[in-house]
């Protein structure tokens, strides 16, 4: 199967991660397509690692699975919080600063 | 091709890494290892101190590595870093700035309750448990390792020359950064939302540096700015994945320097974050951020310059023209000082436009001045107070000049200074990026900046007008004593703001022989 058509997988995903952000109004549902936007982005690195012919897009997808594994703690942590505080994770909710 | 194949060329060898180069960074990284460890096993009355000697050693320790590598220039680990005259600059800079952030949060006198920190970050806001960590005296010491670590990436941030080692910096600088905004002692649902928002929307913008990061390597096969700039200067006619790869990184850094439009999170959170950090991340952030800019657009992809230009013109004009004009309504001046910042960005960023060794050098400067100004000035917010705790409210700031003379002028001094009056470092430093941009043919953005920075000034004399010109009342905050660290940080403000302003040649020297980028 031609690899390019991987490419424009990745670029639908990255798509719908980036409207389901703008849209949703769950903070656990927004972070997901965040997340979403971010494999999107490894399966790009690795289809075009697999049309460039060399493994850097390969190895830069592990890195890039790290750093998203490090951001989920860090982004539940301060979900958990508001949580917590509000009992809601709607990110419509927190309104104190504006303007 | 069969990827096996090509791996036979021996592409996992292990790269030279020129340990003495990089060892700032990894001074860094040591010590917060330690630190994390220090939580772990100290006794809880021990660990202050221990964590205050960790944290300052490891910054002069850096700092002095910095300056012993003053000559160097080099590029190591295969390429991915790049320690040159801008980077050695920055990094000496984020150090200076980081050491001065760290003492502002190490204050503890100005709030009769603690430090700036909640007692505990996991007690929820207003509950009988948070009254009792309160109450027994507990401090959150772990925003010392987070401080640090995102120290570490700062530096890394400045000298990272390949796109994943910028964005691996990029999250290691910003993840501490928004557990620290979300930490506040007072106003914590405030902090907490402040933390909420500058988090997703941070991970947002990252995720678009990502892909546009996806899309370059497709396009040249390579993440390394070197390969990249043979790649763009070998190509013909237009290429839609390096045009929409570059926008997108550009979108992911912009939002780091907070230019408009994606400005959104910089007044929540720099207004919910304890001004301590505020104060740190609004001065070192900007640096680092903008040094990544400035070698993106220099070292990678300096031969587009015809195609991004236009779009950093329409972006340093809405930057300039929107942070002036937003600042002129605040009213609360932590807010207002956010906007500023933005405004702020859009000058430092007609100076990038200028793509010039003059650009470079005059947006090393300018950062360098606005840091220390920007410091000073929250600093000083952080002491003046009434009973809810820091009287950010601009009422509460009226008559403050009778009450406390040398506080209200040391700020008048700040503001004077971001609005560009002669004789303070403000003036130099937007002196240098508009000449800069003149001498490269961007005269009407100049022209533009000009009008923005008299819009800008309007709200920086409303700040002293109503300090000096009308008469404290009952709702007039005081100003607190502080310890010695908050003192010296409002000196060493105010003193670099009049010295720059007196004096620029030592620093515009530096700067001058900082020289360009490695590539």
């Amino acid at each position: 199967m031609n690899p390019a058509n991987y490419v424009i997988l990745s670029a639908v995903l990255f798509s719908l991660g980036a409207v389901g952000v703008l849209v949703r109004r769950n903070a656990i549902v927004v972070f997901m397509c965040v997340e979403l936007m971010l494999n999107a982005a490894n399966l790009a690195f690795v289809a075009f690692s697999k049309i460039n012919g060399n493994l850097d897009g390969q190895v830069i997808a592990f890195f890039v699975m790290v750093v998203a594994a490090a951001e989920v703690v860090v982004g539940l942590a301060i979900i958990v919080q508001i949580f917590r505080t509000r009992r809601s994770v709607s990110i419509d909710e927190p309104n104190l600063l504006k303007y | 091709m069969n990827p096996i194949a090509v791996a036979d060329k021996a592409l996992f060898e292990i790269p030279p890494l020129d340990y003495s180069a990089i060892a700032p960074i990894l001074i860094l990284l040591g010590v917060a290892v330690v630190s994390v460890l220090v939580e772990a096993f100290a006794p809880k009355r021990a660990r202050r101190p221990i964590q205050l000697v960790l944290v300052f050693g490891a910054l002069i320790a850096a700092f002095v590595d910095v300056v012993t590598l003053s000559g160097l220039r080099t590029i190591t680990a295969s390429g991915s870093i790049a320690i040159d005259g801008p980077a050695l600059v920055m990094q000496g800079a984020i150090l200076i700035l980081a050491a001065l952030g760290a003492m502002l949060m190490a204050e503890r006198l100005v709030d009769p309750s603690g430090d700036a920190f909640a007692a505990r970050a996991s007690a929820l806001p207003g509950s009988e448990d948070e009254k009792q960590f309160t109450a027994r005296g507990y401090f959150q010491t772990e925003v010392w390792p987070l401080f640090l670590f995102s120290v570490a990436g700062m530096l890394l941030f400045v000298a990272a020359s390949d796109l994943l080692l910028m964005f691996v910096a990029l999250e290691v600088m910003s993840l501490p950064l928004y557990l620290l905004v979300g930490m506040a002692r007072r106003r914590r649902l405030l902090s907490q939302e402040a933390s909420l928002k500058y988090f997703l929307l941070g991970a947002f913008s990252s995720a678009f540096f990502l892909y546009g990061s996806a899309l370059i390597y497709g396009f040249a096969g390579s993440v390394n700015f070197g390969w990249i700039a043979d790649a763009v200067s070998g190509k013909t006619g237009q290429n839609a994945l390096l045009l929409i790869g570059v926008a997108m990184i550009l979108v992911g850094l912009l939002f780091k320097i907070a230019a408009v439009p994606f400005h959104q999170w910089t007044p929540d959170a720099y207004q919910g974050a304890p001004t301590a950090v505020t104060a740190f991340m609004s001065t070192t952030v900007k640096i680092a951020a903008f040094g990544a800019l400035l070698r993106v657009l220099y070292v990678a992809f300096g031969g587009l310059r015809l195609d991004w230009a236009p779009m950093m013109w329409i972006v340093a004009i809405l930057t300039m023209v929107v942070g002036s004009v937003i600042a002129v309504t605040q009213s609360d001046i932590k807010r207002m000082l956010a906007y500023s910042s933005v405004a702020q960005a859009g000058f430092i960023m007609v100076g990038v436009i200028a793509t010039s060794a003059a650009g470079l050098s005059s947006v090393l400067f300018y950062l360098i001045a606005y840091g220390f100004t920007t410091i000073g000035a929250f600093a000083v917010i952080s002491i003046v107070r009434d009973s809810s705790g820091e009287a950010t409210h601009l009422s509460k700031w009226s008559g403050l000049g009778k009450k406390s003379p040398v506080t209200a002028t040391v700020v008048a001094l700040f503001m004077l200074s971001f609005a560009g009056i002669p004789l303070t470092s403000g003036f130099i430093g937007k002196f240098g990026v508009f000449a800069a941009a003149i001498d490269s043919g961007a005269t009407w953005l100049v022209i533009v900046a000009v009008v923005a920075s008299v819009v800008s000034a309007f709200f920086y004399a409303r700040v002293i007008v109503i300090m000096f010109f009308s008469e404290p009342n009952e709702n007039t905050a005081s100003v607190v004593v502080p310890s010695a660290f908050t003192t010296i940080v409002i000196a060493a403000g105010a003193t670099v703001t009049v010295v720059l302003g007196i004096l620029p040649q030592p620093l515009l020297d530096l700067v001058n022989n900082a020289g360009l980028f490695l590539r």
